[in-house]
């Protein structure tokens, strides 16, 4: 069987998980609104946790974050469920189908069948929506993918039970109630404070604008303390996690502008659509970014761009991103 | 960025079925969603990765074929594992993974233990014992 569940691909696999489940139980909102009163946009350069032995960076909050903000700002009621036994996580699954309910769920990546071999690695915060089941195929809701996919019983099971950093454990949820009515004004009022807050205020270095800084701090100094090899290693992660598939970094900065766009609109605020092109401007100078630092790659050795030249990018970046979050904090809000 | 400037750079994504959603101005300044097929530093990232994995399974493989590491040691390179995510999804402890990449240790795994590995580094057992499989691997570029 299968639920009369619309598939649209998303830029960002929780936002679109997020925007799909609100939009079958009847409120449609745009991936950008999804994101944006999510507070989605986040900075963070984290060495204490390690993909691949190097720092973490991420373009985002925290895996689940979104989902969570977004469905508390519109007054949804959600379930979650974690397992430790795969099998039970699986019938846990099968009666909600049974029962009408799309179930959003946390899964690895690695051993997606549908996911080019290439871009695989073992990211285990990918969301997807399962739709269904028709005889021993669940039919899935990627926001990655075109079409809706299907894996079998063991490839889901595999999956919800990804091993590595920071396993999903058959983590699912669904919407157990909707709100009578919501209010799109304050969702998005609260989403920008939050948000600006989070990228100026945080007292550690690795966070919000302050961590783009660190990143640059850091990566100057990667070719004299791990040697070349090594830093190009750790810019290639940089990069890899920027452009990820499903998890754009410079992706971000443009669904946050569309996402200011469209609220200067819905609030009548005018100087949101100022803080629109800002936004893109540094989403244009990250895409500028990894550009420069992907000809590292081609001409390893002849040095024409430097780590010093990359990190002034960065500084550049921290500087735009620094001026629109700080004047989104200070905004008020009739 | 502008909606002619999202990028169509073909290179891992697959047509028809995965593409990179992106946001990007129209003309008039309104922002609006494409799809891209590929964007070259990405592309580029993706490979010099892979050429990293490569370029060190090679030389397991020399230390498979001098006897001293085992062939888990290259198909846990290949799916880009540590010992950590192949103990969980083995559910053989971290110190006996240690111990099966030592080719001594391996000979003796019994046809179970191998099964278990096999299965986690997504292989068939026969090709896990395989040594002409090691003997061949080569890295395509």
């Amino acid at each position: 069987m299968k639920i009369e569940f619309e598939h649209r691909q998303a830029a960002h696999c929780e936002n679109g998980v997020t925007a799909g489940l609100l939009r079958y139980y009847g409120i449609d909102l745009s991936e950008p609104m999804v994101f944006g009163t999510g507070s989605g946009i986040f900075f963070s350069h984290m060495v204490f946790i390690r993909v691949n032995e190097m720092a973490v960076t991420s373009f985002r909050v925290w895996p689940g974050v979104i989902f969570k903000r977004v469905t508390k700002r519109f007054g949804v009621s959600i379930k979650w469920r974690k397992f430790r036994d795969p099998d039970k996580a699986m019938q846990a699954l099968d009666s909600l189908l049974a029962r009408g309910i799309p179930v959003g769920m946390l899964v690895g990546v690695f051993n997606l069948p549908y996911f080019p071999k290439e871009y695989r690695f073992h990211f285990n915060a990918h969301n997807i929506t399962v739709i269904g089941k028709e005889g021993d195929k669940y039919l899935i809701s990627d926001p990655v993918t075109e079409n809706v996919e299907s894996l079998t019983y063991d490839e889901l099971k595999k999956v919800r039970f990804a091993k590595g950093t920071v396993p999903p454990k058959g983590r699912m949820y669904y919407v157990t109630s909707m709100p009578e009515k919501f209010d799109l004004k304050s969702a998005i009022i609260k989403g920008i404070r939050k948000t600006a807050n989070d990228m100026i205020n945080i007292p550690l270095p690795m966070f919000g604008v302050k961590g783009i800084r660190y990143l640059a701090g850091k990566m100057r100094e990667w070719p004299s303390k791990l040697g070349d090899r090594s830093a190009v290693m750790n810019l290639g992660q940089v990069i890899r996690m920027l452009e990820e598939i499903g998890t754009g970094g410079a992706g971000f900065r443009f669904i946050y502008a569309a996402f200011l766009q469209e609220s200067a609109r819905v609030l009548q605020l005018p100087v949101l659509d100022e803080l629109s092109v800002e936004m893109t401007g540094a989403g244009d100078r990250w895409r500028e970014f990894a550009w420069q630092a992907s000809r590292c790659f081609k001409n390893r050795d002849n040095g024409e761009i430097t780590y010093d030249m990359l990190a002034d990018i960065l500084l550049d970046i921290a500087a735009r991103e620094e001026r629109v979050f700080r004047q989104l904090g200070q905004l008020k809000f009739t | 960025m502008k909606v002619s400037e999202v990028p169509q750079d073909k290179g891992y994504l697959i047509e028809g079925r995965i593409s990179d959603l992106n946001y990007a101005i129209d003309n008039d300044g309104r922002y609006t969603s494409r799809q891209s097929r590929g964007w070259k530093p990405k592309n580029e990232a993706i490979k010099f990765a892979w050429d990293q994995v490569y370029e060190h399974a090679g030389k397991l493989r020399q230390q498979i074929l001098d006897g001293i590491l085992s062939p888990i040691a290259l198909y846990m390179e290949l799916n880009l594992m540590d010992i950590s995510i192949l103990a969980g999804y083995t559910g053989i402890s971290k110190r006996k993974v240690r111990k099966h990449l030592r080719m001594k240790e391996f000979l003796k795994l019994p046809k179970e233990m191998i099964d278990r590995y096999a299965e986690a580094l997504n292989i068939t057992a026969e090709d896990l014992v395989n040594i002409g499989k090691i003997r061949e691997f080569k890295y395509e570029d």
